[in-house]
């Protein structure tokens, strides 16, 4: 079997885990006296994990937020939703599959679904641009957001970005207007839309599908203004001093729920979203049919009002003493 | 020391003032040699090539409003620092020194004017005032602007010049773009236009959002226009950008502005075209 990918905090864990599976596997054939030391182990990983996971670094959750076993938006799609048929293409230049997007069930109603998507791999995350959208992905979540708004559907999307992609066709194509629009139409949107950051929020990138009555984290997944390393190149002329920015910016899902900009955080199993998928594609559904029952509950009016209310009141600043 | 292990100094950016001091300046384009009182007669446009220099808030006020027309509102409205920010320094520090160096509260300063005796609500983005990035101020006075307007039914000209989101106010910054996104969607509602005029340079969230929105978009010649800034595109893609790349001709090209129009003009056509779309 592959060796699975493994972050420097994680790879004591992970030696221990191996261990003690092949520890368990000798004591199953042949009866050796080796519980004890099986339990003594077991104790000693535990205790590990609790330590290493219960003083993570904002640098530590930015890599989480990318680590490459972790979840992605189809796998939560697959998992939480039924019936999805996938749509393609803005109608105007091509389809970018760095952004998927349809129809499928959620608890028995019909939603529209988006997300940035990443991919598995050199060859997919190539086919995926590595979930770095191009301006035709923004524009066929705009196109089938209005689709989704005339036939009542509520929105729900996934965030995993590093970013929207700077590139020279992007740029010529509009990556600002393309962003710009989306925003502007989320906006006012006459559905219900929840968004969850399910990895990284890069940016303007993210909020181009981002712009929601209820906007939750996974635990160890990341919202920024710009990624740390951008800032760190920036502020202290070396990408390198990338955990010092995460640090200073606050980019973790705590941070942001304290500075009162998300709804809620959405707590991942011990170790990661990665460590137990299933799991956390369940406590995503939980939390998503929450808040997604609220909102279906309010009159439109009241519904963009209250979003408008959200984003007025995102902000802070005092008037001078003159 | 050995010669590979000298570094090259003096290859930082130096500190530069808008338009520089004394009594005569090069064209930063054609290298003509120019004397200052006649630029500044000409709006800081060099008669040999028509090159833009960048001026400042105070004089689009001046070039776009009539006379002695601005009330400035909101001006009392100051950035706080929601995140105790440090980096090489305190981004309070930053502030201070950017209210001391441009005499000004923030990037953008918001009023109520009159273009040939039409009153407007009237927006202008200041870049030397921390690179003209938008944080929680600038945001609450545009989202004040817009709401004005609406309310009192004028017509909203915004003149962007920005580097982006600001950094030192986190997340607050980057909800910026979508907090006037919800301003601009109640606004574009009403019979009311909204124009949006780039300048040198407008670039990151602030073109991805509310200068990008405008029912009408203009841009002054040779600005520097786009999402990504062409440091990190170059860096991305691995390769020299085209001449003329994100320049306002690009965009022009690329269908993404109405028109560009010489500084010269700009009133006469700010004005005509709210004639078109008031009257």
């Amino acid at each position: 079997m592959a060796e699975m990918f493994a972050l420097e905090f994680e790879r004591p864990i992970l030696d221990l885990e191996k261990k003690i599976k092949e520890m368990k596997l000798l004591s199953g054939n042949s009866k050796m006296e080796l519980d004890d030391e099986i339990a003594r182990l077991e104790k000693k990983v535990e205790k590990l994990r609790a330590d290493v996971y219960s003083s993570l670094t904002r640098w530590q959750r930015v890599q989480l937020a990318r680590h490459p076993e972790r979840p992605y938006t189809l796998d939560y799609i697959r998992r939480i939703l039924t019936d999805f048929l996938e749509m393609h293409g803005d109608r105007g230049y091509a389809d970018d599959a760095a952004v998927v997007a349809g129809f499928a069930t959620f608890q028995g109603r019909s939603v529209f679904v988006m997300g940035h998507q990443k991919g598995r791999g050199t060859k997919d995350n190539l086919y995926r641009n590595f979930g770095m959208p191009n301006p035709e992905g923004y524009r066929k979540t705009q196109r089938l957001m209005e689709l989704a708004a005339r036939f009542q559907r509520p929105i729900l999307s996934f965030i995993d970005t590093p970013g929207a992609y700077p590139g020279l066709g992007a740029e010529e194509r509009g990556q600002a207007r393309a962003i710009a629009n989306n925003l502007l139409l989320m906006a006012n949107l006459p559905v219900p839309i929840v968004a969850v950051v399910i990895g990284e929020g890069g940016s303007g990138g993210a909020l181009a599908i981002g712009l929601a009555d209820r906007v939750l984290m996974l635990e160890n997944s990341i919202y920024s203004v710009i990624s740390p390393e951008g800032c760190a190149s920036i502020l202290y002329r070396n990408s390198a001093e990338a955990p010092r920015a995460a640090e200073a910016m606050r980019v973790t899902a705590r941070d942001l729920e304290e500075l009162g900009l998300i709804e809620e955080v959405i707590p991942e199993p011990l170790g990661g979203a990665h460590r137990n998928p299933l799991e956390t594609a369940e406590r995503i559904r939980e939390t998503l049919d929450r808040h997604l029952q609220e909102l279906c509950a309010l009159p439109v009016a009241e519904l963009i009002k209250r979003r408008h209310a959200r984003y007025f009141q995102a902000g802070r600043w005092e008037k001078a003493k003159s | 020391m050995a010669w590979f292990q000298k570094t090259k100094k003096g290859l930082a950016p130096k500190e530069k003032a808008e338009v520089p001091d004394g009594l005569w300046l090069k064209c930063e384009n054609c290298n003509e040699i120019i004397f200052r009182k006649e630029l500044q007669k000409n709006r800081f446009v060099c008669q040999k090539c028509r090159f833009h220099f960048r001026i400042g808030s105070r004089d689009y006020i001046e070039l776009l409003l009539d006379e002695g027309s601005f009330r400035e509102f909101n001006v009392d409205l100051i950035s706080v620092d929601p995140l105790k920010f440090k980096d090489t320094k305190r981004y309070t520090d930053r502030l201070q020194a950017a209210v001391k160096k441009t005499g000004i509260n923030e990037a953008i300063r918001t009023g109520i004017g009159t273009v040939d005796g039409r009153k407007i609500v009237f927006g202008v983005m200041d870049f030397e005032f921390f690179g003209g990035s938008v944080g929680s101020v600038v945001g609450e006075k545009i989202v004040r602007a817009v709401e004005r307007a609406r309310e009192q039914k004028y017509p909203l000209v915004l003149v962007s010049a920005s580097g982006g989101m600001r950094m030192q106010e986190g997340m607050f910054s980057l909800m910026q773009m979508a907090k006037t996104a919800c301003a601009l969607s109640e606004y574009a509602k009403e019979k009311l236009p909204f124009i949006s005029i780039l300048t040198h340079p407008t670039t990151g969230g602030t073109t991805a959002s509310f200068s990008m929105l405008g029912d009408v978009i203009i841009a002054e010649p040779g600005a520097l226009i786009g999402f990504a800034g062409p440091r990190v595109i170059k860096q991305t893609i691995g390769q020299d950008l085209p001449p003329g790349f994100q320049r306002s001709e690009f965009l022009l090209q690329h269908g993404f502005l109405d028109m560009i129009v010489d500084r010269s003009r700009l009133k006469d056509t700010v004005s005509l075209m709210l004639k078109h779309l008031c009257d």
